[in-house]
């Protein structure tokens, strides 16, 4: 059984999403339907979609559920400039956002001649709220990560979205990796009113916070406009067509609120651990540097440069002694790309290609700990023997 | 022992990787990500490394239950393959792109990180074996001499052969590798192998290497220098060619005339009488032996000049840092820049890059 340190990437099936699963699974409808078996999965769906907006402090009405992290940032990235008014041509880029929304927004500067407007990371990887500012005037659309999914640092969402109510620019949030892990608060932030601008949209993912891969939402306020990806039966709000996954949908509720409920109490037994862990860390390796902000940072995260050793090389080593580490997202190819998001923090290649991502979650124990610590001395030496490449 | 196991996401390697599983070793598949460019699907059977290929190799690593690493060696292809294949036709030379990418790249930079990582060995489906003789380890012919590959392995060293191992050496014929893969349950039993150049997915070498070596009009001149034509680009000429040669101005006895120099400096291409082909002597300083170097300064040998020619006998002489070989039967047309590798039998001695060919008939004749 291996020793797990990619909870960042997906994190354990939490026995309530199994429960809530197989128990909706169990009826037969499909929620769109008039009758009897359609309005039984329908108030299951509807029952998810009360406990979702709770856990995110929205109204029900604002939740759309969606397959996952990726489609909830495609739909609001997409969405929002698609119905955007005219004359507005430029989409507020963070350095340093997950590859859906790089990539989104890349598609939409290559394909809709969107005009990109880049915001650098301060050098612990926040989003400074006023270079953010800054970049916000007559924009379409501006997007930021809540916490970035590498190096684990918050930032200021309620800076941003003042900032983005102000300026009068529509703002997406991504909060796939923040959700369940810190206060994720979607009423609050975007305050009262019914502008079309401000706090408008915000991202989940089910398989990060315990519920299965293929489930999430995306929060889209009552008072935004947003064009769909996908038409066809016009399912919730018109946003999301396609019969609802009413299991899956139960089950990230399910999930959600069971990482809602836990939250206080798992960021300080995760703080302990992963103290710990970063004592231990710079114990074997004298030279070894966290990045990010050491207190304004995802509870179970530990990133770190580790000087002279490739980071792939790390985690081959650490993989065959049984110990799973992750040197930044995951990718398709199989290939380690050195971390943009270290590169965008002002580190040369060399760091970028040097950095271990370490991230514990529900189930992560003193005993991970320890077998981590036990392995990585001989796998740092050997790496650092390799070469840094 | 800890093998690492190179997967192309062809049939050889796959079945390499199994039969070392099967010895009981401790193995490791990889995949080279040799092309940054490389495309998604694998379309006929050229090229290699997209996308579809990478997981062809983790699929069949997954049958075989080993675990599986893509490793990024596309800088170094780059400066050591490609960029080398690029100058050498530069310099008129006619460069084996897949030597240099053993030489550097399989059995260099990917063997040094194995032995680096813990392994004892790399393992390819290359069709050569090992045998371990009185003076160290040996470099053989495979048993099926149609699917022989050990002129592409023969710049390896001694010390680069202790520590490879080549489990399809010993296979009658490459068809029975194909039914063994099919016996266990590789779904790559029937994909084509790939041809040609890894890195040129469609075949046109002359194209690609007109876009980055550039094509500048220049002469065709026979060997007294007149002018019988003109060419494009002398890249797209090698010594030996026939085919593609635009010539204005007939031979004198109406035989057709064959490619024998390419002269970068001056752009010009020399054509002649196939009989002026015919090279004497060979010879070349880039060196390497495939064991200890031979005791003796003059020896007989068998040379082969391609990967798919015949092996002539042969008198090696060591002059200085060159090697010199003389043939029994003149050779048919040899480039600058191909590798020449001598054997004794079945045993690859070793190989030297041709920097220079005597022709075996004078100029005036």
């Amino acid at each position: 059984m291996a020793v797990y340190f990619d909870h960042a990437a997906t994190t354990p099936l939490r026995p309530e999403a199994r429960d809530a699963w197989l128990a909706a699974v169990e009826v037969v409808g499909n929620a769109s339907s008039v009758h009897g078996p359609g309005q039984d999965a329908r108030r299951i769906l509807e029952q998810a979609r009360e406990d979702v907006a709770g856990a995110l402090d929205c109204d029900p009405i604002e939740v759309v559920f969606t397959s996952g992290g990726t489609e909830s940032i495609n739909l609001a990235l997409k969405g929002l400039w698609w119905s955007r008014p005219a004359g507005h041509d430029a989409v507020v880029l963070p350095d340093g956002e997950h590859h859906a929304t790089m990539d989104a927004v890349e598609w939409l500067s290559a394909s809709e001649r969107a005009v990109v407007r880049p915001v650098a990371l301060t050098p612990d990887g926040a989003v400074p709220v006023d270079a953010f500012t800054a970049a916000l005037p007559g924009a379409a659309l501006a997007t930021a990560l809540v916490a970035n999914n590498e190096v684990g640092t918050v930032s200021d969402a309620a800076g941003l979205t003042r900032a983005a109510a102000e300026g009068e620019v529509p703002l997406h949030l991504d909060a796939v990796g923040a959700a369940g892990s810190i206060d994720v608060r979607f009423s609050a932030w975007r305050g009262p009113g019914a502008a079309r601008t401000g706090l408008v949209a915000l991202s989940v993912s089910g398989h990060k916070v315990g519920a299965p891969v293929g489930t999430g939402a995306l929060v889209v306020s009552r008072h935004a406009t947003l064009s769909p990806l996908l038409h066809g039966g016009g399912q919730q709000r018109g946003l999301r067509s396609g019969t609802p996954d009413v299991a899956g949908a139960s089950a990230f509720a399910a999930a959600l609120q069971a990482s809602v409920r836990g939250r206080d109490a798992e960021a300080a037994r995760l703080g302990i651990l992963r103290r710990r862990l970063l004592d231990g860390i710079r114990a074997a390796v004298p030279a070894a540097e966290l990045l990010g902000d050491e207190d304004r940072r995802l509870p179970g995260n530990v990133h770190v440069h580790l000087p002279g050793a490739a980071g792939e090389t790390l985690l081959f080593l650490l993989d065959q002694e049984g110990v799973a580490v992750s040197t930044g997202s995951a990718c398709q190819a199989g290939i380690a790309e050195p971390s943009h998001v270290v590169r965008a923090m002002g580190r040369d290649e060399r760091a970028a290609r040097s950095v271990l991502r370490l991230t514990m979650g529900r189930t992560s124990t003193e005993v991970d700990v320890e077998r981590l610590l036990a392995a990585l001395p001989a796998a740092y030496a050997r790496a650092v023997a390799a070469g840094a490449r | 022992m800890k093998i690492l196991a190179a997967m192309s996401g062809g049939v050889d390697s796959a079945v390499a990787a199994a039969r070392a599983v099967d010895a009981g070793h401790d193995v490791v598949g990889v995949h080279l990500a040799l092309s940054r460019a490389g495309g998604t699907l694998r379309t006929g059977s050229r090229g290699c490394c997209t996308i579809e290929d990478a997981m062809d190799a983790r699929r069949a690593a997954d049958r075989l239950g080993i675990p599986f690493y893509v490793w990024d060696f596309s800088e170094r292809f780059r400066d050591d393959v490609i960029d080398d294949f690029i100058s050498e036709y530069r310099a008129g030379r006619t460069p084996n792109p897949c030597m240099r990418c053993n030489e550097k790249i399989k059995f260099a930079a990917l063997l040094e990180r194995a032995i680096e990582l813990g392994f004892d060995a790399v393992c390819t489906g290359h069709y050569a074996l090992l045998v371990d003789g009185p003076d160290g380890r040996e470099l053989h012919r495979a048993s099926d001499a149609a699917k022989d590959q050990s002129y592409v392995l023969g710049v390896l060293t001694a010390d680069q052969l202790a520590h490879t191992y080549f489990p399809l050496g010993d296979t009658p014929t490459k068809a029975l590798v194909r039914a063994e893969a099919a016996e266990r349950g590789l779904t790559v039993a029937q994909k084509p192998d790939s041809h040609d150049i890894c890195f040129i997915p469609d075949g046109d070498t002359r194209g690609w290497l007109a876009d980055r070596v550039g094509a500048s009009e220049g002469d065709i001149v026979d060997r007294s220098g007149a002018v019988v034509g003109s060419h494009a680009g002398a890249h797209a000429y090698t010594v030996g060619q026939r085919r593609g040669l635009s010539l204005g101005v007939p031979a004198a006895d109406g035989k057709p005339r064959f490619v024998l120099e390419v002269r970068p400096v001056s752009n010009t291409v020399v054509v002649g009488p196939k009989e002026a082909l015919a090279t004497a002597e060979i010879a070349g300083s880039r060196l390497s032996w495939a064991g200890r170097a031979p005791e003796s300064t003059s020896f007989a040998c068998e040379v082969q000049i391609r990967a798919h020619a015949e092996p002539v006998a042969a008198r090696a002489e060591l002059v200085g840092d060159e090697v010199v070989v003389r043939p029994e039967v003149y050779f048919d047309g040899v480039a600058p820049g191909q590798t020449a590798v001598l054997y004794l039998g079945t045993r690859v001695l070793g190989q030297f890059t041709i920097a220079r060919t005597v022709s075996a008939v004078p100029v005036d004749a």
